[in-house]
């Protein structure tokens, strides 16, 4: 019997895992995909929002301005990078000012600190590349980027780390309440735990209708992206986003704390769940946009396009509720769910609290994860230090993004464990540079088949039915 | 200090160090990522390498130990599994490997020929899913050469550049079902011979003015919508034409390797995504020389052969210290020659200049002139983007002219 199980691996889950974590309380995390991250926390914009956006009193601007506030020092204990890049919204004549004034407004209510308007020149000296018919912005520095997936993957393991655990594959089909416990059942497998978490992000609402609960419904929302070459990532230093609408906030143009420049996203309603296909009207209107911002976007400079959906819920606010003692819902946490979400999983054991759980402090709470190396970010003693320990660190697999046979193995072996190429990708970059893999998937197959002992030609790309070769030549290997 | 280091041990690399040895220098290094000398050769397990330089037909692993052999008889010092991270404009030059870590080399010349990469799906904006099944066509023919694995077994190529032209022949000796090679363009960009050799021999179907308008398949490929696409490259919808595959090559060009180049402070020309050279192939910054597909991408390993001595005599000649000459000479190109292979001329000499063309002409004339004087013209039955043109510019052309202008001239 655990004492939580927690449904879903992405960055909600991950964070309040982790911040479970910090009592002494026996966790697991259920994923229905083969790794973590996998859903709107793989697939996103990376922008820590300063908080001016949600209406003032919700819980979206409440937990956003709190979780921002937190994530410097979240990112710093997981070993992830994380800037503080500020954020323009920008404006195009006088109706969009005044729109922007209401946005401080907002902002100021919110408790977003240091919000500015800029204009004119000195709008220009901060970004000079902003396009020549944008006249004014709001400017907040609190503003930032970070890798979410990268954040889920380090939280997930700092989690694991602290003693909880991790079944991927798991897909809840069935939750059955019984007196002080739930049983959560798989396909495959029964877990019986006190409390239920469901952060199940865009199937949270069929977890909670599972558990008896259907007061909300998630929809999914389609955004598409399109990622530039690092060449392109001084291309703006801010992240720039349109003065929003009716129609929504449009779409942004930011640097990634990778170095990359990142167009996007569209925004598109729908029902499927699972659609994450690209469009070339939606990848024609990210291009067409972005060229409207900011001057000097190099299309041929993209490396890939991809799209992300966002859990939009029923209530237009985050929906972090309990209507029952030991199950608690965290639905509809579309944007700014992932600045929050440090400050959601604090809210979220503010509620176990409240129903009276005990959770005692594990003074064993390790908070930081062992930092990965990273050879492209480290100096030339460290990189010599790193080489000397360890050769392979000497080794660069992945040309593109300087990532080395040394990382790529740590990655292999840290938790939570990757099983596929993809797995790598996310947590080392490799294949995530100009070339897309082109030259190092071969290798890294290798690595991966050493590593977890199964055959070369059974290394898949996404798990389940993503194989990567059929067999052997005529002739055999 | 190293008088010569040469980042890159494929067939650019192993020439330019023979032809600098041969010109008295001693002291090069030999700088290679991989964990063999040769390059991109040791995949291309096909024959038609050679033809130019000595006379028959060799596959490319057989080329490149021609130029191999040379390097271990004449003790030429190479590190392998040696990455270069580095090379600032006083040609200093920061590598790593598993043995020594990190360390640096002052070189007196550099020859870049780190060659090219192919260009990804991602730069093309294939709408759809992104499943696995989707290889550059030099991916799938390391797996199929050199690993001895097939990566699928119904195929699409997109693209008709040798590599996606080769690789049609290659699965289907291996027993694949290349369905059909689809190609933007109104004509291929690959070799006339490569067509007739591995498609046509296979009865492959050659789509021209076709593109893959969708992407299928939630984990693994599924399926691709392909279409004729309009003189302007839109899809036109009535001839959208599903395709269920497994696999799709993509042959859709070539990107010179240039991160290094830049971070020297070398000028690039925007049109070859090469270092912008001169008839030495000495690049903006004085010592360091580029040749082979770090330069512009060849159809021939030939010519990359030869441009690789050009650039390893001039290396050894600027070893030797010869003067710097006052001329500049620049070439000048209309909108059917693309660009020219050296772009600037600074010695009055003989000189070779290569040139590729933007679209397939007819009954086409080169014409090379200098104001209002026609220096020379060469006529030509047929000339396409996938074969590389040359002519010669003498000595006496370049007397009291300070411009070159290469157009083709075309009857209507």
């Amino acid at each position: 019997m655990y004492d939580v199980a927690v449904i879903g691996a992405g960055v909600v889950g991950a964070m309040t895992a982790r911040e479970l974590a910090k009592y002494h309380l026996r966790i697991c995390i259920l994923e229905r995909e083969n790794d973590v991250s996998m859903g709107a926390s793989r697939a996103n914009s990376g922008i820590v929002h300063a908080g001016f956006d949600a209406k003032p009193g919700s819980l979206k601007a409440k937990l956003n301005v709190q979780g921002a506030a937190m994530m410097e020092q979240v990112a710093r204990e997981l070993g992830v990078s994380y800037k503080n890049n500020g954020s323009l919204v920008i404006g195009y004549g006088d109706e969009d000012k005044q729109t922007l004034h209401e946005l401080l407004k907002r902002g100021q209510a919110n408790g977003v600190p240091k919000l500015t308007l800029l204009e004119g020149e000195e709008l220009r000296r901060r970004e000079p590349n902003l396009s020549s018919e944008v006249t004014c912005a709001l400017y907040a520095p609190t503003a930032g980027i970070i890798c979410p997936y990268t954040l889920t993957l380090a939280a997930v393991g700092n989690a694991m780390d602290n003693g909880a655990e991790l079944k991927t594959n798991f897909e809840v089909h069935k939750i059955i309440s019984h007196d002080g416990y739930y049983e959560i059942v798989s396909g495959t497998e029964t877990v019986l735990a006190k409390v239920v978490i469901n952060a199940a992000g865009a199937y949270a609402d069929t977890v909670a209708a599972m558990a008896g609960e259907p007061f909300f419904t998630v929809k999914p929302r389609r955004g598409e992206y399109i990622l530039l070459d690092k060449e392109c990532g001084n291309t703006v230093s801010h992240t720039i986003f349109k003065t929003p609408t009716k129609m929504g906030k449009g779409i942004l143009v930011s640097p990634t704390v990778d170095g990359n420049l990142l167009l996007g996203p569209t925004s598109v309603d729908m029902e499927d769940k699972e659609n994450t296909q690209t469009t070339k009207d939606g990848l024609k209107k990210v291009l067409a946009e972005a060229e409207n911002m900011v001057s000097g976007i190099n299309v041929r400079q993209s490396i890939r396009s991809f799209c992300g959906l966002r859990a939009v819920g029923s209530t237009g606010d985050f929906i972090i509720t309990s209507k029952r003692r030991g199950l608690i819902h965290a639905g509809g946490i579309e944007s700014p769910g992932l600045s929050a979400s440090p400050a959601i999983a604090a809210y979220i054991v503010g509620l176990l609290k409240e129903q009276g759980y005990e959770l005692t402090v594990n003074p064993q709470f390790n908070p930081n994860r062992p930092a990965m190396h990273r050879f492209k970010e480290a100096s030339r003693t460290e990189k010599n230090r790193m080489i000397r320990e360890n050769p392979s660190y000497g080794k660069i697999v992945c040309r593109c993004e300087s990532v080395t046979e040394g990382e790529i193995l740590e990655a292999i072996r840290m938790n939570p464990k990757p099983g596929d190429l993809d797995g790598v990708k996310r947590r080392t970059r490799a294949q995530m540079g100009r070339c897309q893999g082109g030259f190092c998937t071969p290798y890294i197959m290798k690595l991966l088949a050493k590593e977890l002992q199964l055959p070369y030609e059974q290394i898949a790309k996404s798990g389940g039915e993503s194989w990567l070769l059929s067999g052997t030549t005529k002739e055999g290997n | 200090m190293t008088d010569l280091v040469i980042i890159g041990g494929g067939p650019a690399g192993m020439s330019a160090a023979l032809a600098a040895y041969d010109r008295g220098v001693r002291d090069i290094l030999i700088l290679e990522r991989d964990d063999s000398l040769g390059g991109i050769l040791k995949q291309c397990i096909h024959n038609g390498f050679g033809l130019h330089t000595f006379h028959e037909e060799l596959t490319g692993p057989e080329y490149a130990w021609k130029y191999e052999k040379q390097i271990h008889e004449k003790q030429i010092a190479y590190k392998l599994n040696t990455m270069v991270l580095d090379i600032t404009p006083d040609k200093v030059i920061t590598a790593t490997n598993e043995t020594e870590g990190i360390f640096t080399i002052q070189a007196k010349a550099i020859i870049l020929a780190m060659g090219c990469r192919e260009r990804p799906r991602g730069a093309l904006h294939i709408p759809g899913t992104r499943p696995s099944g989707i290889y550059s066509a030099g991916t799938a023919q390391r797996f199929v050469n050199l690993e001895g694995y097939m990566p699928g077994k119904d195929v699409v190529i997109l693209g008709s550049g040798d590599i996606g032209l080769i690789m049609a022949r290659r699965m289907t000796l291996e027993g694949a079902k290349v369905h059909a090679v689809c190609e933007l363009m109104p004509y291929s960009g690959g070799l006339a011979r490569n067509i007739e050799q591995c498609l046509n021999d296979f009865d492959i179907p050659l789509k021209l003015s076709h593109t893959v308008v969708e992407i299928h398949g939630k984990k693994r490929l599924e399926g691709v919508t392909i279409a004729e696409v309009d003189p302007k490259g839109e899809p036109i919808e009535t001839t959208k034409e599903y395709i269920p595959c497994d696999t799709l090559l993509l042959s859709v060009g070539l990107i010179p390797e240039n991160e290094l180049t830049k971070q020297a402070g070398i000028q690039i020309d925007p049109v070859t995504g090469g270092a912008r050279v001169n008839q030495d192939r000495q690049t903006s910054v004085p010592g360091i020389f580029a040749c082979g597909n770090v330069l512009h991408v060849h159809d021939l390993v030939d010519f990359v052969s030869k441009e690789a001595e050009i650039a390893g005599i001039a290396a050894a000649a600027y070893l030797n210290g010869v003067p710097e000459t006052k001329t500049e000479i620049s070439i000048k190109t209309d909108g059917k020659i693309r660009y020219t292979v050296p772009e600037v001329i600074t010695e009055k000499k003989d000189i070779t200049v290569y040139f590729r063309v933007s679209g397939v002409y007819r009954n086409a004339t080169v014409c090379v002139t200098s104001g209002k004087n026609v220096l020379l013209t060469k006529k030509k039955q047929k000339v396409s983007p996938g074969e590389m043109e040359s002519v010669i510019i003498k000595k006496e052309m370049l007397e009291q002219i300070d411009e070159l202008m290469f157009q083709l001239e075309v009857q209507s």
